[in-house]
């Protein structure tokens, strides 16, 4: 046809000779950065210790950098032994105080205040989130900060009705809870861990990552702007070594703790023989098990969801696919190009699928595990995306020709890398999603309900997707089996976990 | 190639394809993507008047439209084609002769297609005969749902060997198919019986064009293409209005089939009144500022 546009001059022709389409050219989205202006950073954040900001005793402090530019954007303090002791004997104070007994409804009402604050400054969360942990915006403004708000309304609503949550029973808080908390979604595993603890009248003191600190302390502001009692939320910063001081504290009553497994273990151990309750939500390997009936568009649709949400950066993430052998051509195909259209880049650009690995050290242990997949002959496959100079990128990345011995397909990347496998029968496709030490989370893609159940009901996994991936609700349990943990978050089981059930 | 079984479905999630929309929907277009985007949604319309009362006068004034969209901006592309019946095909090639802008014209008794194939076939050789350079024709959706998909078949492609070299349309009214599955299989026939366009809709029926059937229909062209290297065109119509649906239609275009489908050999959009949001837009973007609708031809 002879009418021209700017569309007329450029051939058809693809960007690579692996994808039959081409989605790089003639039409590309300019930069929609979310501002940033209205948020602010001080140099410097103190601990919040008894409802107040505190220095830490030692006076250290550490920088947090934005994964995404590698600037220094703010420091935090180092709690040590003396500083966790001051928090666990706040939390104390306060549990003994009016906490555990004040009346439910009124502890419904500050969880509710603190939600509905969290909906009021959810644009300030958002972007503070993506620049200290370099997640997209568009998963911190649409998933991060909406469900954080959502579980402390849905625990808020628990507050008065505990009563009723366990037959028979009557539920008692349990008292302190040390909680430590991943660096994969700061403000939202806080709320996992704050809402529920608080709803049954605990007190808490909690340690967010050192590389994600930011919206944890901005909490803290937002708890005292609330009201809620001095002590009952208390805010320590700080490495590994200040988790073991409040995991090892004599008077804290329940550990809660989010992370790798190898942590999971030395917490586990260092309870053994102590009356502390304990949670744990540790890593994971799930298996996307797909059947040549499946809705194949939507199923690869599923897959990158279950692995590129969050950067790969999800212990529940989807990293193992398996295929039925018939479908494996077409589906990694489609993957292939679905992986051209990802936009990776600045966190902040609302177009962004995916953004800055969290840190340095990920960033080299993802680095060093695609390596390893070369050395274990994978072939490597990179979607062509440009992405920044400056800061920790990867691009989307498929393993294929990999094996079930390779430590690729056994061990937690945590990275946007997924491993490709094939199955020829359900029975062996149930085999090989449960051959790995973990069991939180798998998705089984089939258009047949029968077989949903009957492949479900074989993975010995805490959660299975059926049809989608990664999809989190405040009222459904989540946690593992095997060594992907100890315990459940979320839901009535969420709460089972800070009470003491008197008959 | 031998012909699919028809009677087998290709599976379709319906709620993965409409998260899927939603996603694409947060992409956000700004600056200068946002004026090209118009521009290509502009180059790509087929400006269309389907009314019982239409008449020379009016279709004239369509054609006019048609090449000069809006007077004081003569830089903007023209629009892909006009799309008018049958009897208005001759003075619609008259009035935009020389332009390289299409005349299509509807057929195949638009728009229920409730007449025997051989006046379907003797509509469409009419509208051919008076010059149309695209024939967008319906299907027999009655015969689609009572499963008779071989018959669906054959009747396509014997309207398709009576358009000769006119390009063929094949609406679907993917209103009436009700499941996105119905939508995946009518368009699998329509592209194996020789349609060189799918389009959703002719308008006349609620809903017309969505954006998860679309996407549906894209996929379903993405298929085809893996399949045969065949590129087959998209058209959805009706209901799309503002420009903001344009630019979101665009964006499924875009990630669902990439580059070589964004140019109006490949997609268009039937539409009557969406021409004149997109030129405000196309105006506000240069000027800053919304001008009123009453500066913009209703034609």
């Amino acid at each position: 046809m002879s009418n021209t546009t700017e569309t007329k001059e450029t051939p058809y022709k693809p960007t690579s000779p692996n994808s039959k389409l081409d989605f790089a050219s003639i039409w590309e989205y300019a930069p929609a950065p979310e501002s940033n202006d209205h948020v602010e950073i001080a140099e410097r954040y103190e601990l919040f210790i008894d409802g107040k900001f505190v220095k830490p005793s030692k006076g250290r402090y550490f920088k947090s950098t934005n994964p995404a530019t590698k600037e220094e954007i703010t420091e935090f303090a180092e709690a040590t032994q003396a500083d966790v002791d001051k928090a666990v004997k706040s939390a104390r104070k306060a549990f003994n105080g009016e906490w555990s007994t004040l009346a439910p409804k009124t502890r419904g009402k500050y969880l509710y205040r603190i939600a509905r604050m969290l909906q009021e400054r959810a644009r300030e969360f958002a972007v503070l989130e993506s620049m200290d942990g370099g997640k997209p915006i568009r998963e911190s403004r649409d998933v991060d900060v909406p469900l954080a708000a959502a579980h402390f309304f849905y625990y808020a609503g628990w507050a008065d009705k505990l009563d009723y949550a366990f037959p028979g029973k009557k539920p008692e808080p349990i008292g302190v809870c040390g909680q430590i908390i991943p660096w994969n979604f700061p403000l939202l595993m806080l709320a996992w861990k704050i809402a529920p603890a608080l709803a049954c009248g605990n007190t808490v003191v909690l340690k967010p990552a050192e590389t994600t600190s930011l919206t944890a302390l901005k909490f803290a502001e937002l708890v005292k702007d609330a009201g809620v009692p001095a002590g009952v939320v208390n805010i320590v910063t700080g490495a590994g070594q200040t988790g073991a001081e409040i995991v090892n504290h004599k008077d804290i009553d329940k550990v809660a703790f989010t992370g790798s497994t190898g942590v999971g273990k030395l917490i586990q151990k260092s309870l053994a023989g102590t009356d502390k309750k304990f949670t744990l939500e540790l890593g994971g390997k799930g298996a996307l098990i797909v059947f040549e009936d499946a809705p194949i568009d939507q199923a690869v649709e599923g897959i990158i969801n279950a692995i590129f949400f969050n950067q790969g950066h999800v212990c529940c993430a989807g990293s193992r696919l398996l295929v039925q052998e018939g479908v494996v051509d077409l589906v990694v195909q489609k993957l292939k190009d679905r992986m051209e259209t990802l936009i990776v880049g600045d966190p902040l650009d609302k177009n962004t699928d995916i953004g800055a690995i969290n840190s340095g050290q990920q960033f080299d242990t993802i680095n060093s595990f695609l390596e390893i997949g070369v050395e274990e002959g994978a072939d490597v496959y990179q979607s062509k995306c440009s992405i920044p100079e400056n800061g920790y990128f990867i691009r989307p990345t498929l393993l294929t020709n990999v094996a079930q011995s390779n430590r690729v397909v056994q061990e937690e990347i945590f990275g946007p890398v997924l491993t490709v496998q094939t199955f020829r029968t359900a029975d062996e496709a149930i085999d090989k999603a449960n051959n790995t030490p973990y069991g939180l989370a798998g998705g089984v893609w089939t258009d047949k309900g029968s077989k949903i159940f009957k492949v479900g009901a074989g993975l010995r996994s805490g959660v299975v997707w059926a049809n989608t991936y990664n999809k989190f609700d405040p009222t459904s349990p989540f946690g593992g089996y095997k060594e992907s943990g100890v315990g459940r978050e979320g839901g009535l089981h969420g709460l089972a976990a800070y009470v003491n059930l008197k008959k | 190639m031998s012909t699919s079984d028809f009677s087998v479905s290709t599976p379709i999630d319906q709620v993965s394809v409409e998260e899927r929309v939603a996603r694409l929907n947060k992409r956000s277009i700004k600056k200068e993507s946002k004026v090209q985007a118009l521009k290509l949604a502009l180059s790509m319309m087929d400006l269309t008047t389907l009314e019982g009362k239409d008449s020379e006068g009016k279709v004239v004034q369509l054609c006019q439209k048609a090449k000069l969209p809006y007077a004081p901006m003569p830089d903007l592309p023209k629009v892909a084609a006009v799309c008018v019946y049958p009897t208005m095909v001759r003075t619609a090639k008259k009035h935009v002769k020389g332009s390289g802008i299409q005349v299509a014209s509807v057929a195949t008794a638009f728009p229920s297609g409730m007449a025997p194939l051989s006046v379907r076939i003797d509509d469409t050789k009419f509208a051919v005969d008076e010059g149309a350079d695209e024939v967008d024709m319906v299907i027999s959706r009655g015969a689609f749902l009572s499963g008779e998909y071989n018959l669906v078949f054959d009747e396509i492609a014997a309207i398709k060997e009576a358009c000769g070299k006119a390009h063929l349309k094949v609406i679907l009214e993917t209103g009436e198919l009700h499941t996105y599955e119905n939508v995946r299989k009518a368009s699998d026939i329509a592209m194996e019986a020789g349609g060189d366009f799918i389009k959703t809709s002719t308008g006349k029926i609620s809903p017309a064009a969505t954006q998860p059937v679309t996407l549906v229909m894209l996929e379903a062209i993405r298929d085809y293409y893996y399949r045969t290297g065949k590129m087959i065109g998209m058209k959805p119509a009706g209901g799309i209005r503002t420009a903001k649906q344009a630019l979101q239609y665009l964006v499924l275009v875009k990630e669902t089939l990439g580059a070589a489908w964004l140019n109006n050999e490949y997609f268009r959009f039937g539409a009557s009144s969406l021409a004149n949001d997109v030129l405000m837009q196309i105006v506000k973007q240069q000027t800053g500022q919304y001008q009123s609708a009453d500066y913009f031809s209703v034609d």
